[in-house]
């Protein structure tokens, strides 16, 4: 259907020219543009937060040294490119819950989460949440009590921020790649807490 | 809050999926790849990109009600379009030269170069 919308049309036949005209300066090669995609869209996304987080669980050296240089500690384990050069952790806890926005744009860590969804990159989200956190997060189905500070991150320097979920006292025993499975990407922006995962 | 803030591929998405659609539409994963190909090799850096982004995002805001539908990489392409531009690269009236040249293909003409050129007269001498 996205195909008959005229505004979708145009922008298709944009981006093919453009593509076209940069190819022909020696500027592009398409296939390298589709390894980007395929990177993108297959690779790099939110299973590579989820290690990490995993990890800082169940090593308390190596969660110090995530808190301390998120950059360096998610290249320990293989992560990092572009919108990762400086990761800022930020660490949950019975009194503090961390959520983040990019107000400006869409500034997201993408080494450990991949690409943003369509509702970070909202007008609606990127304003409200600032203004009233609380009730953004109710709506999203994350209910914060209101003993709890919320602190919201604006991405829109040049920091990117990742959120430690606390570890949910349900997973207690269970072992560093069982925890992975846990861990959301929703968690990791804030909007939503670790889950038992689906069978 | 409109009711698409939280549906498309937010929380109804397998968040835990590294092959969820991060992309709504072909032309949105060739904008973010055509840009993210062109700062690898060097034409711009991601500051310079994101700031022509929140520009196109500041302008979309302003000349649009909140209540409707937002499309990012919309601002995304003409972000990019703009930067190119800015930088020499490529014009908007080459890009509109091209586009229209695309454009009038036959239908079901995939190939930019096709083979039938005895049907193209227009660079007869």
């Amino acid at each position: 259907m996205a195909d008959h919308d005229p505004a979708s049309r145009k922008n298709a036949l944009r981006i093919e020219a453009l593509e076209n005209l940069l190819a022909e300066k020696g500027l592009l090669a398409p296939a390298a543009v589709d390894a980007i995609i395929e990177r993108y869209e297959q690779e790099i996304g939110p299973l590579n937060g989820a290690h990490v987080v995993a990890r800082a669980w169940t090593d308390p050296a190596y969660k110090r040294r995530l808190l301390d240089d998120g950059t360096a500690a998610v290249a320990e384990l293989g992560f990092g490119g572009p919108q990762g050069e400086h990761l800022v952790v930020v660490e949950n806890g019975p009194r503090v819950h961390n959520v983040v926005v990019c107000t400006l744009c869409s500034c997201y860590p993408w080494p450990v989460l991949g690409l943003p969804p369509a509702w970070y990159k909202s007008p609606a989200y990127r304003s409200r949440v600032v203004r009233e956190p609380r009730v953004v997060l109710r709506e999203m189905g994350l209910e914060i009590d209101e003993s709890v500070e919320i602190r919201v991150w604006d991405s829109s320097a040049e920091v990117r921020y990742l959120v430690l979920p606390e570890r949910p006292a349900a997973a207690a025993n269970l072992d560093e790649a069982a925890l992975a499975d846990w861990v959301t990407r929703d968690a990791m922006i804030g909007v939503g807490k670790p889950q038992a995962p689906q069978p | 809050m409109s009711a698409d803030f939280l549906s498309s591929d937010g929380s109804g998405a397998p968040p835990r999926s590294n092959g969820e659609l991060v992309f709504a539409e072909p032309w949105e994963s060739r904008a973010f790849g055509v840009a993210a190909a062109l700062r690898d090799r060097g034409l711009f850096d991601w500051d310079e990109f994101r700031a022509c982004l929140i520009a196109q995002i500041a302008l979309w805001e302003k000349q649009h009600p909140p209540d409707e539908p937002f499309s990012y990489y919309g601002c995304w392409q003409r972000a990019l379009v703009e930067l190119l531009a800015q930088k020499g690269v490529c014009s908007a009236r080459e890009l509109e030269v091209r586009e229209h040249a695309l454009a009038s293909r036959p239908a079901g003409h995939d190939h930019a170069q096709g083979h039938d050129h005895d049907q193209d007269h227009d660079h007869d001498p």
